[in-house]
């Protein structure tokens, strides 16, 4: 049956070519002067062109924080839900729609709180969504209260004394809940975040893309550190697959594995790119990518790029091929004989 | 065979004819009881009795065998007439151990007749009941016609020879007990065979050994002398059709399945394991083939989540509960209220609050369902009143849901959802269509426009080309659906939310009124108490009682004319199995001073307990 009801004919048509304008709607956007927000809108305005998708097949759904404001400002279709709770509308809609692409758009707390036992679940079923989870380590749209990404022992509003609460890494979690493809990205690194939007895009599963973002407000330059202009090539390592992972200004950093750790070596004496980890993004097993997603500065370089892209069967292809399958084994179903049932009797 | 037949002559059993039987199966929850009385239901309904079911069994799956919490009874009444309760009380209690005789022998009256399992009275049992003595022997139960049968000694005797354990041969005993009932109520074996051979097509050592126990018990009735009586209940005269055997649950199912038909839309229920609801996503599971898409979801709030997306995609998206999920699905509930999108919402009620008691029937969640979410929250509401017009309702809630762009409420429970009765089959070509077109006009598209009549925003699918907007649970500019915290808009919105569902009243049929049109006493009810009321004004209305019963199926908004039915008799009594909730809003509603009854005991009423309230009623009423 046609799951869109009445026939209706979905993405019929021309593909007109369609620039950043055509996903900019007529809404003014509303996030504070200097968010990092506002980087993220503009890359995803822009590579949203390049899938030649009809743009009313594109979907955002997003749950409640500043990042849950994004579909406003897309010139898609778009639902603003709840807390924590987009990536559910997003299952059910690609479940019932597979010809749609479907973003969801989250926070720190909208995805690794409030709803993250739907970010593990969705992951796990491998749900043809691309999730972008805005990471500032802080609620922002509730004024500046830890959240689950924010540091061991950080004063809040909520925690004057520092939180007692242990920060959890995004990506550890993404991978340990099957996510077929796992990346990282900063607001700031603009070509680098327009490349990792695309590349979620491209995948066809559960694509987990965390964007460091600096939330200017309630927590002004949390990553500064390692991603300002002037450091960030020293502090951050690039992953490009089948590449040697080398770091810094000069290219003369890389990561080693020693044991079951990784280190960081400097090249030369003595050590050559050969003797350093080649990243893997296609690996079966998700060892590497999860070694990569415990690395943190000052410790480490902070890994961006693609982690982890593997292919599996999505979420609404398996359970379309059960509808087929049972269509092949049974035949259409009949309404009337299925009333009927087993045993019945007429009474004259 | 002929010496059979010459001990048949010598003490032929008379055959007594009885309008109705009610008999009650108990034993340990591991006993097969459910099956049990699940095969003598289908027997007897496919015979052309009317028939009502009540089973009733306990949430430990295995409690400790022979104990009194893992007694699980089925109660079936069925008749040669139109009935609408499985009985107040049995006339025959099969009690397979001391426990369950223990926890059933309380409800059987004076002059009853009980079959008990013999073999399974044991020091120990008993003990573990805390009889000191043996009920079967100590004249206990001289009230009663006892007929002792060791039913485990003799199943076991007919199974020898297959190659099975003492355990697997012990479970087939209820079976036996299945097939002496058979003989006692001139029943066909057939359909139970028939039911074996395909149950345990791959297991022909279980299956003939099913088929051993049933034609024991049967042959025992036969050849014992035992019984000097064999009953018969003939064919209830129903009007004519194609009938079959129906559970609360399967004719959700199947409603659900329906609906889709007549609206032209798939179908995505979501669910999270929960009783007694789970039946539902069991069984729309096996129709795939129909298009049925069904997803077992990680917790109440994603089976609604999911069930709201893929209405925004222009499916039917629905969910299935019970209280405690209900509970957890508010919020997102209200997510639909707000965006104005179709969606289903089954809580089949059982006994609360919190955990409650999980298998026990309560229709407590009507107030919940009014008022259970943050703010003015109007959502529709529809209860089916018996097992099959779960049907009917299950089109109903979708015909009212994309009607008028708004979740519905179907409130089920556990009674209506485990009990069956006979449906006359309806014919599909008949049934009319419930289809509501997607907009895909991109002239006249405001998000938040609304029919004139219905107040229905448009349901404009992601996919339509030109229709690309923006929708979410901030409050909505009225009309272009933008985000919007203007005071005077959100007031408009507020009011045309409930306008809309308020509305509704126009397009539903009138309360009907069985007997006169006004008088002493009406009787208000809704949900499962539909039965015992209804027989309890017939009762009444025999003995030449001025007494009306009405029944609510549209529960918010309420048919029209709810408040002049209320106000058309003297005295007006509402029975529930709450503590009064449908008398709250009535009272509140159309401020008249009706009275309730109420028990709570997650088990149906007895016909008599409403037939004594409404005489102690009326008996106040000067004439």
């Amino acid at each position: 049956m046609d799951p869109t009801g009445n026939g209706h004919a979905v993405g019929e048509g021309e593909l007109p070519v369609l620039t950043r304008k055509d996903f900019t709607s007529d809404q003014e956007v509303r996030w504070c002067p200097g968010c990092g927000d506002y980087s993220i809108l503009a890359q995803t305005q822009k590579v949203m062109p390049d899938f030649g998708f009809p743009k009313e097949n594109i979907v955002f759904i997003s749950g409640i924080g500043c990042s849950g404001r994004l579909p406003y400002y897309m010139n898609t279709y778009g639902f603003h839900t709840i807390h924590g709770r987009a990536p559910t509308l997003a299952t059910g809609l690609k479940a019932a729609r597979p010809d749609l692409m479907v973003w969801v758009i989250t926070g720190d707390g909208d995805a690794l709180s409030i709803g993250g036992n739907h970010v593990l679940h969705s992951m796990r079923r491998n749900v043809d969504i691309k999730l972008v989870m805005f990471n500032n380590r802080i609620y922002g749209l509730t004024k500046g209260q830890a959240s689950p990404t924010s540091e061991l022992g950080k004063r809040t509003k909520s925690s004057p004394d520092g939180t007692v609460d242990r920060p959890i890494s995004p990506l550890s979690i993404a991978l340990a809940a099957e996510a077929t493809f796992v990346a990282r990205s900063v607001d700031t690194y603009t070509e680098h975040l327009q490349q990792t939007v695309e590349r979620a895009g491209w995948h066809h599963g559960s694509a987990f893309v965390e964007v460091l973002q600096n939330c200017n407000i309630f927590n002004d330059g949390a990553f500064r550190e390692f991603t300002d202009r002037d450091v960030r090539e020293d502090r951050m390592l690039v992953l490009e697959h089948g590449k040697p992972m080398v770091f810094g200004k000069d290219r003369d950093k890389g990561i080693r594995l020693n044991g079951l750790a990784p280190e960081v070596v400097s090249l030369g004496d003595g050590v050559t790119e050969a003797d350093l980890l080649s990243h893997d993004e296609e690996a079966e097993d998700p060892y590497l990518a999860y070694m990569l997603s415990r690395m943190w500065w000052p410790e480490f370089p902070v890994p961006v790029g693609v982690f982890r892209r593997v292919s599996r069967p999505t979420h609404d292809q398996l359970i379309s091929a059960q509808l087929e399958s049972a269509v092949a084994k049974r035949g259409a179903g009949d309404l009337q004989s299925l009333l009927k049932g087993g045993e019945t009797w007429q009474v004259s | 065979m002929t010496a059979t037949k010459e001990s048949d002559q010598q003490r032929a059993p008379t055959v007594q004819e009885l309008d109705r039987v009610t008999i009650r199966f108990a034993g340990d929850s591991g006993d097969g009881m459910q099956l049990t009385g699940g095969q003598f239901t289908r027997t007897t309904a496919v015979y052309g009795n009317d028939v009502s079911t009540l089973p009733d069994f306990p949430a430990e799956i295995r409690a400790p065998a022979g104990s009194l919490p893992g007694v699980s009874g089925f109660q079936l009444s069925f008749s040669s007439s139109d009935i609408h309760t499985p009985g107040d009380e049995p006339d025959v209690l099969v009690a397979m151990n001391p426990a369950a005789l223990k926890a059933n022998i309380g409800d059987l009256p004076r002059g009853g007749a009980l079959i008990v399992n013999e073999d399974a009275f044991t020091a120990q049992n008993l003990k573990k009941v805390g009889y000191e003595a043996n009920p079967l022997t100590d004249g206990s139960l001289s009230a009663f016609t006892v007929f002792a049968v060791p039913i485990g000694t003799l199943n076991a005797r007919a199974l020898e020879g297959l190659d099975m354990t003492t355990k697997q041969v012990d479970l087939t005993k209820n079976f036996f007990a299945l097939g002496l009932m058979f003989w006692l109520y001139e029943r066909s074996m057939e359909p139970t065979l028939r039911w074996i051979e395909g149950k345990f097509s791959a297991r022909p050592v279980i299956a003939e050994a099913n088929r051993r126990a049933l034609k024991a018990g049967y042959a025992f009735g036969e050849t014992t002398e035992m019984f000097h009586e064999r009953y018969e209940v003939r064919p209830a005269t129903l009007p004519p059709g194609t009938y079959r055997n129906i559970t609360g649950n399967e004719a959700t199912a199947l409603g659900f399945v329906t609906a889709s038909k007549l609206a032209g839309r798939a179908i995505f229920y979501a669910s999270y394991p929960i009783t007694p609801a789970s039946d539902i996503l069991h069984q729309l599971s096996t129709y795939k083939n129909f298009g049925v898409r069904t997803f077992q979801a990680e917790d109440e709030i994603a089976a609604i989540g999911s069930a709201i997306g893929a209405s925004y995609g222009g499916a039917l998206g629905m969910t299935g509960t019970s209280g405690p999920g209900m509970a957890l699905k508010s919020e997102a509930l209200n997510l639909a209220v707000m965006v104005e999108l179709p969606l289903v919402v089954i809580d089949v009620q059982r006994a609360g609050p919190s955990t409650g008691m999980p298998t026990k029937t309560e229709q407590a969640d009507l107030l919940q369902a009014m008022f259970g979410r943050n703010s003015d929250s109007p959502i529709p509401i529809v209860a089916p009143a018996t097992p099959a017009e779960c049907f009917d309702y299950a089109i109903e809630a979708w015909r009212i849901a994309m009607r008028y762009m708004t979740p519905v409420l179907f409130l089920s429970d556990a009674f209506l959802a485990n009990g069956a009765e006979p449906w006359a089959v309806p014919d599909v070509a008949d049934l009319p269509s419930i289809g509501v077109p997607n907009h895909t006009d991109p002239a006249t598209f405001q998000p938040y426009a609304r029919d004139p009549e219905t107040l229905a925003r448009p349901w404009a699918v992601p996919g339509t080309p030109r229709l690309e907007h923006r929708i979410g649970g901030l409050e909505k500019q009225d009309i272009t659906g933008n985000v919007s915290y203007d005071p005077e808009n959100h007031h408009r919105m507020q009011v045309l939310r409930a306008a809309k569902v308020a509305g509704i009243a126009n397009d539903i049929p009138d309360l009907q009124v069985a007997g006169p049109p006004d008088g002493d006493l009406l009787i208000l009810g809704w949900g499962s108490t539909y039965g015992p009321i209804r027989s309890a004004v017939e009762r009444l209305q025999a003995a030449g009682k001025s007494v009306a019963h009405a029944h609510l199926r549209h529960l918010n908004p309420m048919p029209r004319n709810t408040g002049d039915v209320l106000a058309a008799y003297r005295r007006v009594l509402v029975p529930e199995v709450n503590l009064g909730q449908l008398l709250w809003l009535v009272r509140a509603k159309f401020l008249v001073p009706a009275e309730g009854l109420n028990r709570v005991r997650g088990k149906p009423f007895r016909i008599s307990e409403i037939e004594d309230k409404a005489n102690e009623m009326l008996t106040g009423i000067p004439s």
